[in-house]
């Protein structure tokens, strides 16, 4: 009498394993949720290429599209670059501002990047990691957008695309309040 | 002689700085070891930041000095990783919320098994005792007839 539900118990205990299992193999692993979007965004400062200071803190009051890159990230960081370049010419008179950090990387390379993709908005290195640390960053490319209050609103994981790029922008413009 | 001792003496002092000096940093380099044993290295996920050799975990390292040597406590420089990375940062799963299964079905698992062991164990060694002598299957008209057949043989 006791060997009927212990019969049907083992088969039984497969199902939470398995069902486990669907759900660890639908999960990108990869994938990780950012515990920053909502909260201030760190400050810091950098230099860029050209030489000129460029300080997060400054751009209070402004839009600001943060984007981590690297030279070495192919292909996603050369997808989403003429994006960046074309996104920030087309909004710049609207008062956004877009900052590019560059991570582990070796500054001659990265200058190539620069020069070769004629990215005119400001670009620099964050030579100890400690901007991409400050904002969690596990890979390249990411985007955080960051409001006027300074915090961050939005992250982006991977190439940017216009459409990405233009919803984000277009709802942190037109968020003019407090 | 006296230039000499004095260069001896130099030397003892050298000797005696460098061992200070190279013991000093080594119990920071320990402490810096078990934060860095703690964290996931963000670019090669199923490492540690103290045995990845990627520039990205080289920097996290330093980081985790840097805010050592500034008179954060491990548990202060782990929950600023985590609060720029989330609980994903850490290698060991939290010990509580959804990840407070990983701890508790294996012991739980482990413990049943023991528990489904123990109950057959007991069973098994007990029916031989509760059972009938052996041949109760077996019943008087075949074992009658066995007894024939095996008379029967040369």
């Amino acid at each position: 009498m006791t060997r009927r539900p212990v019969r049907w118990l083992l088969p039984l205990s497969v199902v939470p394993l398995l069902a486990l299992l669907a759900y660890g193999f639908r999960v990108n692993p990869h994938e990780i949720p950012s515990p920053l979007v909502g909260r201030p965004a760190p400050g810091f400062a950098l230099q860029t290429f050209e030489g000129a200071p460029f300080a997060l803190e400054a751009q209070r009051g402004k839009v600001v599209v943060l984007n981590f890159w690297a030279s070495w990230c192919r292909p996603a960081c050369y997808e989403e670059a003429p994006v960046l370049e074309r996104q920030w010419r087309t909004y710049r008179e609207r008062g956004l501002v877009v900052i590019g950090v560059d991570i582990q990387d070796r500054d001659e390379a990265a200058r190539t990047f620069v020069r070769e993709f004629g990215l005119s908005f400001p670009n620099g290195r964050d030579t100890a990691g400690k901007v991409s640390v400050d904002y969690g960053v596990y890979g390249v490319p990411e985007t955080f957008f960051i409001d006027r209050q300074g915090r961050i609103r939005a992250k982006h994981v991977g190439a940017v695309t216009d459409e990405a790029f233009r919803t984000n922008v277009e709802k942190l413009l037109a968020d003019t309040t407090g | 002689m006296s230039a000499r001792r004095g260069a001896l003496g130099l030397a003892l002092l050298l000797a005696a700085a460098a061992t200070a000096a190279a013991q000093a940093p080594r119990a920071g380099e320990q402490q810096v070891h078990e934060v860095a044993t703690q964290l996931r290295c963000v670019v090669c996920q199923n490492l540690s930041v103290a045995d990845s050799p990627s520039e990205m975990a080289g920097q996290m390292r330093a980081i985790v000095r840097e805010r050592l040597e500034a008179g954060q406590t491990p548990e202060q420089v782990v929950r600023y990783f985590v609060d720029r990375y989330g609980e994903w940062i850490l290698l060991s799963p939290p010990r509580h919320g959804f990840t407070l299964l990983v701890w508790v079905v294996p012991a739980v698992a482990a413990l049943a098994g023991l528990a489904l062991a123990g109950l057959l164990l007991v069973r098994w060694t007990r029916r031989p005792s509760g059972a009938p002598a052996a041949g109760a299957g077996v019943d008087a008209a075949m074992r009658e007839r066995i007894r024939r057949e095996v008379e029967r043989e040369p």
